[in-house]
């Protein structure tokens, strides 16, 4: 039995049943995110004192991160539109090069990690490198999960293009959607956690 | 094989060059984010900025990449809902601080 509503939208909401379901589940994430941001608050506004990100973290590796995240994301809008163009090769382009900037994000963060490491500066140190070692690595492990299905989409997911290419476009549209939500929230955290 | 959209090549065109001014418009506000956070701001002041860029960058994502200035009536509904739960999340901290629940060092 075929998937319901995968191109054609429902009458009732105007949408796909794929676009209504990514929504609500980012809307999950919302909260998920959320209860930690207002720890975050909680922890930090009841401390005696509290140290500025930047004296503690790395500001250029993290700002180089941003930049590399913010790429990611149009890389990963310009592969949606390179399909809704009916150019499948340009979209398996802008695809792998959505998958390398989220590997090289994950890459500056292992180095960022190490140093910490190395400096004895671990999650149990104090309340600031725990929430910033909880956010980041709940953070990172989106970036990998995004990474895994976009991969999937790029290698052997894309056969659906062949039979289905409308019900492909959506499914690369909505993991964009996942993937520009990992970037929103690291466009909050970078702030929040290095610069303040 | 039938293309899923060539009817609207020319509105994707025009996605792309909003796509594109989108991304210069974010990279100017990340040098803006770490350039504020050199002046050395009271915490106030420096956490009233940094949020409000946040919220223009985030803001511009979520507009433009995740289309949601042309999303459906529904979409709308549920982060609206959502986003009131968030606000009560984040002021939960300052609930409990009024409600005297507080527990001073």
């Amino acid at each position: 039995m075929d998937i319901p509503y995968t191109v054609e939208v429902r009458r009732d909401t105007g949408l796909t049943n794929g676009k209504i379901g990514i929504w609500l589940f980012l809307a999950s994430e919302v909260m998920l995110f959320g209860a930690l941001f207002a720890s975050y608050i909680l922890i930090r506004t009841g401390a005696p004192s509290w140290p500025r990100g930047d004296t503690i973290l790395d500001v250029p590796l993290a700002t180089f991160n941003t930049i590399v995240l913010i790429g990611s994301s149009v890389t990963m809008v310009m592969a949606w539109a390179s399909l809704k163009r009916n150019r499948f090769g340009t979209f398996r382009l802008y695809m792998g090069a959505t998958i390398l900037l989220g590997l090289v994000f994950l890459v500056v963060k292992y180095f960022e990690y190490s140093a910490k490491f190395h400096h004895g500066l671990f999650p149990s140190t104090n309340n600031f490198l725990a929430i910033y070692f909880t956010l980041t690595g709940l953070h990172m492990l989106h970036v990998f999960g995004g990474m895994v299905v976009n991969a999937y989409f790029w290698g052997p997911g894309a056969k659906l293009w062949k039979t289905n290419p409308e019900w492909f476009t959506n499914r690369v549209e909505h993991s964009g959607l996942f993937w520009h939500f990992v970037d929103l929230v690291w466009i909050f955290l970078f702030p929040t956690l290095y610069l303040l | 094989m039938s293309s899923p959209t060539s009817d609207h090549a020319v509105d994707i065109d025009r996605h792309v060059r909003v796509y594109i001014t989108v991304f210069v418009a974010l990279m100017v506000l990340t040098v803006v984010t770490v350039a504020i956070s050199r002046l050395h701001l009271s915490v106030p002041v420096a956490v009233t900025v940094a949020l409000l860029v946040a919220i223009v960058k985030g803001s511009l994502v979520a507009c433009y990449f995740m289309h949601l200035i042309s999303e459906k009536k529904l979409i709308y509904a549920v982060l609206i809902l959502t986003a009131a739960f968030f606000v009560v999340l984040l002021a939960l901290p300052v609930l409990t601080h009024s409600d005297g629940f507080w527990i001073p060092e």
